[in-house]
């Protein structure tokens, strides 16, 4: 039986009159204990019976075409068993939610370091060898690989609100500045795998992927199969952070190798190839500018930027999504350009828009409370808004002042010493903050449960990527039917299980947990009606139902097996209210004042993130983002070959992602008790990709504060950090 | 050409390609996939194992190099219904997320104690005679050889100081 | 990886047969993954006896080339006697690479340039003549000194540069068997039109030991690595310094410098204007001024110049005693 739900209006808060005591607690993960002791299996770790392995090949030219794949020029590798490639084949991953195959450029090549073939040998040995091998001849063509002198760009009509010469022209200070951020790629840190085996004209394919519902979609278009045809599992994920939303090239070479070659294939990329074919997030350049009468009252926002991607691909980085709704302006003004150029393809990289636009928002308006000798803090709370500037609506609940306010009293925000006065040794030391905000969104999503005598069983194609899905669910289910975590088994990233959109927009815990919820809830509704009681009467607790004056064991109320099937979707408080995720930063850094090196000592994050489902991995991935923020305001660049467009740091010694030693002891990331009514029927809003979003600006605000350096191009490497400071 | 390996007190002989790296050997021919290979070239610190009872980096030797060696892998810790101290500990405090690196998480913090107790200084130690001991600033340096994109870098140590208290 | 006859070399002078020398492995079998390292025959000396020991020789010690980088920097009589030397390994590579990485092969070990690390992209240091492909690329990581047109790349060893500030000397045993000893700017070549000859090691020779001389008594050594990332990161530069004052003025200073050049740096003219002064802010900032007077590096790497002269201002205020000894910096001692 299936339950159709849409989100047309606030739906009662009843996660906060069960009984059961899981939802919200900081539960363990139930799949933790496979996890410690290697017990999980990914994709990689699929060895099937006679399974072979294959190895992808790369474009040496940027653009052009394959004149010719010498298959002899391998011949001789004891065990070789075919050279692949063709009309099939991939260019790069499909976009997140594509739900078709990428584009196919059979013999066209549109970047240095696409995947143009696939070696398949006996051994991983000799596919290796092969793939670095192959003899490939090109017709080779020019190629722009520089977004700065791109002849392409592309920009649609600014997005606008009030009179912006007005508001400009009237302001007591004013903030202009260009901010530089570079390339980011996800490295997660399992590099992207595929196995790929038919059965007959069925294909199981076990992959890394975040969204197998689209990525058997995208696969089955790309192969010229019916989706019913293919079955795509991905129960463990090494990580995701969008870099697996759709199906790569990896998985579509397998596939094609191991129909023809009657064998099931593993592809694991390279993790040079990671970086040289797999989504990047784009370069920006952004230009913000800010203008306040004397008091600190915003009147003027305007957030404009370049980013690129190669021609055609569909995916534009969000730059200034934050920027339309943090705070409120009399005039607002954004617009975006894309050059267009023959770099690796960009494409979502965790918070796609916040993670390098908010930085930028955030440093503007540190720079804003200096120009008007405001506390930073002030400044904001000021200005926050009160409802969605750009389109009016009201916001479903909005606590970014609370986080301001609450995070400030935590970490002693009013105790910090003066700029520039506090030094220990060579280390000159520093406070800074920051907002944070992410839009936050219901995708339509589908869940089965089923209540047995033994417990309940959960089933949706949602993942669990590392966010903690496996114990939300249970937690969900549990809570909702009155059982223990243990008596709650979910099974997820299954495409044949119901369909979720997957993780990915930090919108997959709220999305599939409202379809368990709501499938629960139906459950609840048909036990009320067996125990003869109302459903608001209803009261489960470990395995017992309770309802007007009875009191019967679940095992006892079920005939067999109670099931439902639920499908959640988006209704019309989407449309009347704004939802986001907001938050507040700390950070106290300490700069070295010889060498510019930068070490964050300290950081506090406080977020309003509706009904916390689960305490402890809500954490993880606050922390999680935090760190990113860090890391992208500290380290991580891409590097581009300015003549071949090439990443040129394609490996985990050269793109520095943040290590142990980067990250202070002392991190802490807190909730604010809030329920979105308007957002989903567990009144829960996202996590993944908030903690990012303003966490770098805290970085770099501090910097300023500790050692008067103002850095407007990330990431601040030291090089950088003495420039600055040269500059005074 | 062939090789025996000592894997978590089993032996197993191998016959194998010279080119078989220590960790293609664990996961692939001895089927103990716990041990991962995020990067194949020691850069990531997933594949960590430990060699005669040193922390190292699987990818980056050759099985051929090893042959006779004792090597104990995550799988050599405990299971799941048995788990070593440190694993349990790493549920406990939720010393990961995705769980990909936590392996080699785990084979270093294990390794990490050791080499803390046997007084070997890092380069944040404050002074080279003396160690400063289980300071979270002496784990995150000793740490730092293996990445973790989630980022769980504060429950790990979180994780390796609770194990190590427990330890003492 | 192409494959390889792999031997098993018991005594050194089955080393001499020829054949690459594998150790450790871990920047070998990196570069052979890559297809960059191509050799016919692996001869692993993990057996060869007396290679991984460090003795005492004449005042000094004698460090084994198959000591392993965690055995050096554990050593109490290398911890009281070479601080730098143990700093130095300490903020190299991590603590899996130390366990398995050797003396030996640390000191061979060959430059993270990624166009050499990139077989599409030419380089005259995988293949002489081929062109270079950093002249005109990114270069954040490529040397400012001793550099030519055929090669821009830099020497990665953190080691290298506490055993040059040490004035260690590499010792090489021929194919005869015979042995001679190099002083480290001896032991490296700079790359001129030949940037794939790296050192004077010729095939069928091994490095045998690294000889320290006795310590520097009272003297304050340190070491300071500057990196993009807290740690587990190659230097963008570093600076070595071994330092003993004399009536408030530098009696005894050696210096080196890491990541800016094919080699550890050194730079005697540097050095000897700082001994016999009294220390003092302006005096280092001429020293650091000499330092790097003069080059023109690749646009990406010109930030080495400020950053050098930073940081050797820095150490420099350290081990003479102008400000407070932070982390890196420690005293030698005596050893037993």
């Amino acid at each position: 039986m299936t339950f159709d739900f849409k989100m047309d209006q606030p739906q009662p808060r009843l996660l906060d009159s069960t009984r059961q005591g899981l939802i919200g607690t900081d539960m363990a993960r139930p799949e933790g204990l496979l996890k410690v002791t290697g017990a999980a299996a990914y994709a990689a770790d699929h060895l099937p019976e006679g399974c072979v392995h294959g190895m992808l090949v790369r474009a040496t030219v940027t653009r052009g075409r394959v004149t010719a794949i010498d298959e002899g020029s391998i011949g001789d590798i004891p065990g070789l068993l075919g050279v692949f490639h063709g009309p099939k084949f991939i260019r790069n991953p499909a976009q997140g939610m594509a739900g078709e195959s990428p584009i196919r450029p059979d013999t066209e090549v549109h970047f240095h370091g696409q995947p143009i073939a696939l070696v398949v040998a006996e051994t991983f040995e000799a596919a290796r060898e092969g793939a670095l091998r192959l003899a490939v001849t090109y017709e080779s063509a020019p190629a722009e690989v520089d977004p700065e002198t791109a002849s392409e760009v592309e920009s649609d009509e600014p997005d606008t609100r009030g009179d912006w010469d007005d508001a400009w022209g009237k302001a007591a200070a004013r903030v202009d500045l260009t901010f530089r951020t570079a390339g980011h790629v996800s490295a997660a840190m399992e590099p992207h795998a595929a196995v790929a085996e038919w059965q007959g004209e069925n294909l199981l394919l076990r992959g890394a992927l975040q969204m197998v519902a689209t990525n058997r979609l995208e696969l089955a278009d790309a192969l010229g199969v019916e989706p019913e045809r293919v079955r795509v599992v991905s129960p463990f994920v090494g990580g995701g952070f969008g870099s697996k939303l759709g199906i790569g090239p990896e998985a579509v070479a397998a596939s094609v190798a191991a129909r023809d070659l009657g064998r099931p294939v593993r592809v694991v990329m390279a993790r040079q190839t990671v970086f040289d074919a797999v989504l990047r997030r784009t370069e920006t350049r952004q230009r913000l500018r800010l203008a306040a009468d004397a008091d600190g009252k915003l009147l003027a926002l305007a957030h404009d930027d370049r980013i690129s991607n190669l021609p055609g691909e569909g995916f534009a980085e969000p730059v200034s999504s934050a920027s339309r709704f943090t705070y409120d302006a009399l005039a607002m003004h954004f617009a975006q350009e894309v050059a267009r150029n023959h770099r690796t393809p960009s494409g979502s990289v965790r918070a796609p828009g916040e993670a390098v636009g908010m930085i930028t928002l955030e440093v503007a308006m540190d720079m804003l409370a200096q120009l008007l000798d405001i506390d930073p803090l002030d400044l904001r709370l000021k200005n926050v808004a009160t409802s969605h500037p750009m389109t009016g609506q009201a916001f479903g609940e909005q606590r970014l002042a609370d986080c301001l306010t609450e995070g400030a009293r935590r970490f002693g925000w009013a105790d910090r010493p003066a700029p520039g006065t506090r030094s220990e040794g060579d280390w000159l030391i520093g406070a800074g903050m920051a907002a944070a905000a992410r839009p936050n969104a219901l995708q339509e999503s589908s869940a089965r449960v089923r209540l047995t005598p033994w417990g309940a069983v959960v089933e949706t194609d949602m993942t669990d990527i590392g966010t903690g899905t496996y114990a939300i669910l249970t937690q969900i289910a549990g809570e909702m039917l009155g059982l223990p975590a243990e008596r709650v088994e979910v099974r997820l990233a299954d495409s044949d299980f119901p369909r979720s959109p997957g993780s990915g927009g930090s919108f997959g815990a709220s999305s599939s947990g409202s379809a368990v919820f709501m499938a629960a809830k139906g459950i609840r509704e048909k036990l009320a009606r067996t125990l003869g009681c109302d459903p608001d009467d209803l009261a489960l607790q470990d395995g017992i139902a309770r309802g007007g004056n009875v009191e019967r064991s679940l095992a006892d109320l079920i005939d067999g097996e109670l099931g439902e099937t639920a499908t959640v979707g988006p209704g019309k408080t989407a449309e009347t209210h704004a939802s986001a995720g907001f938050g507040a930063h700390f950070a106290e850094v300490a700069v070295h004042r010889w060498t510019g090196e930068i070490r964050v000592r300290r950081m506090l994050g406080l977020f309003d993130i509706g009904r916390v489902l689960n305490e402890r991995t809500a954490r993880g991935q606050a922390l999680g983002g935090m760190i990113w923020g860090m890391g992208g305001a500290l380290h991580e660049a891409l590097e581009h070959d300015p003549r071949t467009g090439h990443i040129a740091n394609r490996d985990l010694a050269n793109y520095h992602v943040a290590a142990h030693a980067d990250v202070p002891g002392d991190i802490t990331a807190d909730f604010l008790p809030v329920r979105d009514d308007h957002a989903n029927p567990m009144q829960s809003k996202g996590v993944g990709e908030l903690g990012i979003s303003g966490s770098g600006a805290a970085i770099l605000n501090a910097v300023h504060d500790a050692c008067g350096a103002r850095l407007l191009s990330i990431p601040a490497t030291p090089d950088k950090v003495i420039a600055a400071m040269e500059e005074g | 050409m062939r090789t025996t390996l000592t894997v978590n007190g089993e032996r197993h002989d191998l016959s194998h390609d010279e080119r078989l790296s220590l960790l293609d050997a664990i996961r692939d021919q001895i089927g103990l996939t716990g041990t991962k290979k995020g990067c194949d070239h020691g850069q990531c610190g997933a594949c960590t194992v430990h060699v005669n009872g040193r922390r190292v980096n699987s990818c980056l030797t050759l099985a051929a190099m090893h042959d006779g060696d004792e090597i104990t892998t995550i799988e050599g810790l405990g299971t799941p219904d048995a788990p070593g101290a440190m694993q349990a500990s790493f549920q406990a405090c939720d010393g990961f997320q995705c769980g990909f690196c936590t392996a080699g998480q785990i084979m270093s913090a294990s390794a990490v104690l050791e080499e803390i107790g046997r007084g070997e200084p890092s380069h944040v130690s404050s002074s080279l005679s003396s160690i400063d001991g289980m300071t979270d600033g002496e784990l995150a340096e000793r740490m730092s050889g293996n990445l973790c994109r989630c980022s769980a870098y504060p429950m790990i140590r979180a994780a390796i100081a609770r194990a190590a208290e427990a330890a003492e | 990886m192409r494959p390889f006859d792999y031997r098993r070399a018991e005594t050194l002078d089955s080393v001499a047969e020829g054949g690459r020398i594998i150790a450790g492995g871990t920047n070998l079998l990196d570069l052979m993954k890559l297809q960059v390292e191509i050799p016919d025959t692996l001869v692993d000396i993990n057996r060869i006896a007396g290679l991984d020991r460090i003795e005492p020789q004449g005042e000094g010690l004698r460090i084994g080339a198959l000591v392993t980088n965690t055995e050096v920097a554990a050593d109490p009589r290398i911890r009281a006697g070479y601080p730098v030397l143990a700093r130095a390994i300490l903020a190299g590579a991590s603590g899996q690479i130390r366990n398995k990485a050797t003396t030996g092969g640390n000191l061979l070990q060959r430059t993270r340039c990624p166009y050499f690390y990139d077989p599409a992209m030419a380089c005259n240091k995988r293949e002489p003549g081929a062109g270079c492909s950093a002249q005109g690329g990114v270069g954040r990581m490529l040397a400012v000194f001793g550099t030519s047109d055929a090669c821009l790349a830099a020497h990665p060893s953190d080691m290298a540069v506490g055993l040059r500030v040490l004035e260690a000397r590499v010792e090489v045993r021929g194919t005869d068997g015979a042995t001679r000893q190099l002083a480290l700017e001896d032991f490296y070549c700079l790359p001129g039109d030949r940037p794939d000859i790296e050192s004077v090691v010729q095939p069928g020779e091994i490095i045998t030991a690294v000889i320290l001389p006795a310590p520097v008594a009272g003297s304050v050594q340190s070491y300071r690595k500057v990196r993009d990332r807290a740690s587990y990161a190659f230097a963008l530069v570093s600076v070595a310094a071994v330092a003993t004052m004399r009536d408030g003025r530098i009696d005894h200073l050696s210096l080196a410098y890491g990541s800016v050049a094919p080699r550890p740096w050194g730079d005697d003219a540097v050095t000897d204007a700082l001994v016999g002064q009294a220390p003092d802010a302006g005096l280092f900032r001429r020293a650091a001024d000499r330092l790097t007077a003069g080059h023109t590096p690749h646009p990406d790497a010109a930030y080495k110049l400020p950053l050098l002269r930073r940081s050797l201002q820095s150490v420099l205020h350290e081990v003479t005693g102008l400000s407070e000894a932070a982390i890196g910096t420690d005293k030698a001692e005596a050893f037993a």
